[in-house]
């Protein structure tokens, strides 16, 4: 135990090191304008300034409204699609289930690139293009085989005799679905829900294709808008962006166990 | 049995049709957009002809074509060989038991959990030639400054960089429980025999772990071929298409200007896609050869 404090030492070192991005974009956040140019620049904000965040608040707040709508938008849209399936996949089991999990796999290789030029081609001619739905439906190709895939490794380690008792109990496979084996994996509900949150939260690449032109836009696209003026402001930039990372940096707290799961599940194998 | 079969076919009909929709068909019409010559007028009104593989055939006559491809192929390995050996090397610091040890695990998460764009507009800004952080520092050690991002010898290093330091958590987790997962006997017979904890490591720990650093690279592999965010925010491919990788050309040759091309775009995506799949395949394969064993 006396090399202990030694490894918290290095450990406290490397996290520094890993976040000090983290810790400049704050720090610029509340630099004010005028010393922004500095060289070399202050490692401390010696005279904060809530500027930034107050044209956050000023400018920027629709935007914040669009990216909570779309994301939770996702979230319902991923689940009700792919909670059903997985409950399918893990515990009905039908005969040919091998190849759809097979495109789910090779669904989640495809780079959003593609999926939004091809959607771009598909929404032009729908004229669909800016809506928020439209934005809802494409964020949700991010997470909808991801979601069905977790659920149903979630769903897996039910007990099949909680399932049998149910069906013996006179229910259905819809109200086993709903009423026993949905509530029994409540992590795996919060884990892809909490994906879909996320990336929809984060996602840029649809919102610039997909939604540039609309009278609601999301988050990414107002920070997007702020590096592309002439007159780069960063400290509202950083401002924005700071305030960008709260549902990352709550969810964090909250649901650590859940992020860990997210991340693994896939990769290892238990 | 054919009850059975079609009730769980019943809760499936929902993804099945959203695939088919919200995949299938942008898929099919990314393939149709890149055998047409489309302008912007037969883009909206249709109509435009096909012309086969030509838009294939400009697009690898293209010297940008190869740019693109080098800078991907760089891109991908140099992301790939640092964010596994520095999250190999985290997770076996990690796996030592240490005061405050999962608290630090978790804050690593943070640079993965973060919007793209936030991460890449702050490592923008660090990387500002005159007021940037990262050359202030190196001011500091009496290096000359970099013109990081605006230098065509540094953009892509630049772009690098950022995009290690958003895939190390992925790596880090992911092998730290991996390492979990190899039984403690196996470490205390490796020390019972003598061996030190390099030779233990060369030796025990690192072949056990293969398994689950295939897939970390592998998943490592396609999540990077997918970068577009980092790199467009950062430099736009920039300058003069020094960090231009394929994802971004193509979002470049649809997007980018007030003429787009639709037509090579999608052709550039679909080569993307092809190389995509093929890591997908290995995946899959990998995948199933571990079920099996």
């Amino acid at each position: 135990m006396t090399r202990s404090w030694w490894h918290t030492a290095v450990g406290l070192l490397l996290t520094a090191v890993m976040l000090f991005p983290v810790y400049w974009m704050v720090n610029v956040s509340l630099t004010p304008p005028g010393d922004m140019r500095k060289s070399p620049p202050d490692l401390f904000p010696g005279n904060p300034t809530f500027e930034g965040y107050a044209r956050v608040l000023d400018e920027q707040l629709p935007y914040f409204g669009t990216s909570l709508l779309v994301a939770l938008g996702t979230v319902v849209l991923t689940l009700a699609l792919a909670a059903p399936a997985a409950y399918s996949l893990a515990k009905l089991r039908p005969r040919g289930r091998g190849p759809l999990t097979f495109v789910l796999l090779v669904a989640q290789m495809i780079p959003g690139i593609i999926m939004a030029l091809g959607l771009y081609g598909i929404y032009v001619k729908l004229g669909i293009t800016n809506t928020v739905w439209g934005l809802v439906f494409a964020d949700s190709t991010i997470a909808v085989p991801f979601a069905v895939l977790i659920l149903t490794s979630f769903m897996a380690s039910v007990p099949d005799e909680v399932v049998q008792a149910a069906r013996i109990d006179g229910a259905g496979a819809f109200r086993t679905f709903w009423s026993v084996v949905l509530p029994a994996s409540c992590n795996g509900v919060v884990t892809a829900g909490l994906f879909a949150f996320l990336w929809a939260w984060s996602d840029f690449v649809f919102a610039a294709t997909l939604d540039s032109g609309g009278s609601m836009q999301p988050l990414t696209l107002g920070i997007y808008r702020y590096i592309g003026n002439n007159n780069q402001e960063w400290n509202a930039i950083m401002a924005t962006a700071v305030v960008a990372s709260v549902p990352a940096t709550a969810l964090l707290v909250l649901a650590q166990r859940f992020v860990a799961a997210g991340i693994t599940s896939g990769a290892v194998k238990d | 049995m054919f009850r059975k079969n079609l009730v769980g076919w019943a809760f499936l009909v929902p993804l099945v049709a959203y695939l088919l929709l919200c995949y299938g068909y942008p898929l099919l019409t990314t393939v149709d957009l890149s055998i047409r010559d489309y302008t912007v007028r037969t883009f909206v009104h249709g109509g435009a002809q096909v012309i086969g593989l030509a838009n294939y055939g400009d697009v690898f006559a293209d010297p940008v074509f190869r740019t693109a491809l080098l800078n991907t192929v760089v891109f991908t390995v140099a992301s790939l060989v640092f964010q596994y050996g520095i999250g190999l090397a985290l997770a076996l610091f990690f796996s030592r038991r240490f005061r405050l040890s999962a608290t630090l695990r978790a804050l690593f998460l943070v640079p993965w959990l973060l919007p793209l764009i936030v991460s890449a507009s702050t490592w923008a800004w660090m990387f500002n030639s005159e007021a940037g952080v990262v050359n202030a520092a190196l001011a500091w050690f009496g290096l000359d400054g970099v013109n990081w991002l605006t230098s065509p010898d540094w953009s892509l290093v630049s772009v690098i960089v950022a995009n290690t330091w958003i895939g190390i958590p992925f790596n880090l987790v992911v092998l730290y429980s991996g390492l979990r997962n190899i039984p403690a006997e196996v470490h205390e017979a490796a020390a019972l025999d003598g061996a030190s904890s390099w030779q233990a490591f060369r030796h025990v720990t690192f072949p056990m772990l293969r398994p689950v650093s295939a897939v970390t690279l592998l998943l490592g592999l396609v999540y990077t071929l997918k970068v577009f965010d980092i790199i467009w925010i950062m430099t736009r491919g920039g300058p003069g298409g020094s960090s231009t990788t394929l994802a971004t050309w193509s979002y470049e040759l649809g997007f980018g200007s007030m003429l787009p091309r639709f037509g090579p775009s999608s052709a550039v995506g679909n080569v993307l896609i092809l190389m995509a799949v093929v890591a997908g395949l290995v995946y899959v394969r990998s995948q199933r050869h571990r079920e099996a064993s």
